[in-house]
């Protein structure tokens, strides 16, 4: 059993996320950085569907009942055991009695603990992903509060990595600066002037400083919408369409003044122009990104968005790869 | 690169990313168009095929979502113009669903104390949502908005947003549609059980939170309960889904207080039917065979 004696900014169980619930307004919720997320349960020799603690600026501290094996991915933090740093992105393991704490981020904007065997909080519609905004999964649907305690699950059959494995520095991610975002154009793009697709193409955006599960706002130029005739239902400013689902990862441009990047906590639907859709791998990227960093939406074809896909499976082959050479030695 | 692949009906098909297929049937809301687009969607729903994660319709368009290492986007879009095919017609639609009423305290003091509250984000910051609402509708009265709106059932034309909340249009002709405009900008908070009203859409909030309806008043029933502990929700987590018929009953403040006690009691029953909604006899008659619809209730 896990303690927790303080929460850190906000600290939510989350895992691959609660599948298939579109058609009832529920949106997947899960790790927005799903391949630091990955790689923790990778790490502690958890399957990947496990569920890990997903930390956003500033971590928890948690006291540990029992001896575990636990690993930080995720943004860089000062990270320490009664005291004595430890380092992210390797196995560690944790007496019992000891104390864990997770400091201020360095870089990115989360981490995540992940504990051999898993946080095994109650899953709800098959996930443990905690979805605040219907206060469900996770720990009372709730994030975490000085005093809760998590239990956790039982040993995983696979092997456990030893003490100090490691993921190669070249596999783990990137983790602020200027990012591509790989961008597929459809949905409502028909809404926007050619030359303001253009433009988006052309121009670098500033991420907001607010890291919300909800969406990313992108500071950038002013997008103009093709004239017409509000069609029956949609609403009278330019941007308004007739209500309409809003796939994780779409962006929109309400007022064509901001640009929202919807992530995985975002609301299923709703009546903004959407001009296209984020590829899935780099919605990874972005949900670790805070002011002053910036983006660039870089225009691929659906090969290419399936491509991306497939390259972070292999990159997480390699991973699992590596940490199983680890273990032999 | 637009990125759009035309239907033979002239639906808009495109990618979202690697995972989701959005298909945009038409800009306007239409009911027969949104009766398609449920058959469409209940039949990719059916069949069950592997690799489809979601199957979302909404009010003119619907969402897809597939794992592309199961089922190919591509592929996923050429079953769609398939079923576009197959159901090129609206007008025979019949759907098997239920008519369930909601109660409603229209006007109601907790929904007033909440929209007077934003009325800096408001377009009419001198009267409250309803009356506003009952104006731009030209309607003489408040009475006569609520005499309208609870006139004749309404059916949901996309669950959105949060579990159980379910956008629904009034099954009246064109001309009799209530329209408004919603919020200049979303107010942070509305009560739970708001009933609101926005573009042509009613909807009933299911937990207190942002919301940019206007507010008409509220219900003493929830219309969600994800942990499945309420009387009525046994088998679903949410009272209404896509094609269900909502009526909407106004009731007075001491009536909304009992049918408010009896639901945090367990003892309140929904009023329900199974019905069957058939396109063409509403468009043959859309004064008369609503009634018909909620004759099923009593």
């Amino acid at each position: 059993m896990i303690t927790v004696l303080a929460p850190g900014a906000r600290t939510l169980v989350q895992d691959l996320g609660r599948d298939g619930q579109y058609a009832i307004g529920l949106p997947p919720s899960g790790a927005l950085d799903q391949y630091s997320h990955r790689c923790a349960n990778l790490l502690v020799g958890n399957h990947e569907t496990a569920a890990t603690l997903e930390i956003t600026m500033t971590g928890p501290e948690l006291h540990f009942a029992e001896p575990a094996t636990v690993a930080v991915t995720g943004g860089e933090a000062d990270v320490r055991i009664d005291g004595m740093p430890v380092p992210c992105w390797q196995t560690v393991f944790v007496d019992a009695g000891r104390v864990l704490r997770i400091g201020a981020l360095r870089t990115g904007c989360h981490a995540y603990l992940a504990v051999r065997g898993g946080i095994a909080t109650e899953p709800f519609l098959g996930s443990r992903s905690t979805y605040q905004s219907s206060a469900i999964g996770g720990h009372d649907g709730r994030a975490l509060a000085a005093g809760d305690t998590l239990p956790v699950g039982d040993e995983p059959d696979e092997i456990r990595p030893g003490q100090g494995s490691s993921v190669d520095p070249r596999l783990r991610p990137a983790l602020g600066g200027h990012q591509p975002l790989r961008f597929v154009e459809g949905l409502c793009r028909h809404r926007f002037t050619d030359e303001s697709v253009h433009e988006f193409f052309s121009s670098t955006f500033a991420v907001s400083p607010e890291s919300d599960r909800t969406g990313r706002r992108l500071i950038g130029p002013a997008l103009r919408f093709v004239d017409r005739e509000a069609p029956f239902g949609a609403g009278d400013n330019p941007s308004n369409v007739v209500d309409l689902g809003y796939p994780v990862g779409s962006v929109q441009v309400p007022n064509g003044e901001e640009a929202i990047c919807l992530l995985r906590d975002a609301v299923t639907g709703g009546g903004y122009a959407t001009i296209g859709t984020v590829v899935s791998s780099d919605l990874d990227v972005l949900a670790q990104l805070k002011a002053p960093d910036t983006v660039r939406f870089v225009p691929v074809s659906l090969d290419q968005a399936v491509t991306a896909r497939r390259e972070r499976r292999d990159r997480l082959k390699h991973v699992r790869r590596g940490l199983r050479l680890l273990s032999l030695y | 690169m637009s990125g759009y692949e035309f239907f033979g009906d002239g639906a808009r098909a495109s990618f979202g990313g690697d995972e989701f297929v959005f298909v945009e049937v038409g800009v306007g809301m239409d009911l027969a168009q949104a009766l398609r687009i449920q058959a469409i969607t209940g039949e990719l729903a059916r069949r069950e095929l592997p690799g489809v994660i979601d199957v979302a319709p909404a009010n003119a368009s619907y969402l897809v979502r597939a794992d592309p290492d199961v089922l190919h986007p591509r592929e996923l879009v050429r079953t769609l113009a398939r079923l576009h095919a197959r159901f090129g017609e609206a007008g025979s639609v019949a759907l098997d669903t239920e008519i369930v009423e909601i109660p409603v305290w229209y006007a109601d003091p907790a929904t007033e104390r909440t929209c007077l509250k934003f009325r800096d984000r408001h377009q009419s910051p001198e009267e409250t949502d309803i009356a506003y609402t009952a104006r731009v509708n030209g309607l003489a009265s408040v009475a006569d908005l609520v005499a309208a709106h609870s006139s004749a059932p309404f059916i949901v034309t996309f669950p959105c947003f949060k579990p159980g909340n379910t956008e629904c249009v009034q099954l009246v002709p064109r001309e009799r549609q209530i329209q408004v405009p919603k919020y200049l900008r979303p107010r942070t908070e509305t009560p739970a059980r708001a009933v609101a009203h926005g573009g042509a859409f009613t909807v009933v909030y299911p937990t207190a939170g942002v919301g940019g309806y206007q507010l008409l008043g509220r219900s003493p029933v929830p219309v969600a309960d994800l942990a499945q502990r309420t009387p009525g929700f046994e088998k679903s987590k949410v009272l209404a889904t896509i094609s269900t018929l909502l009526r909407f009953r106004p009731v007075p403040g001491e009536e909304y207080a009992q049918l408010r006690t009896d639901s945090r009691e367990g003892r309140y029953r929904y009023r329900r039917a199974p019905v069957r909604f058939a396109l063409a006899e509403f468009l043959a008659d859309p004064a008369g065979y609503p009634r018909t619809l909620e004759a099923a209730l009593s």
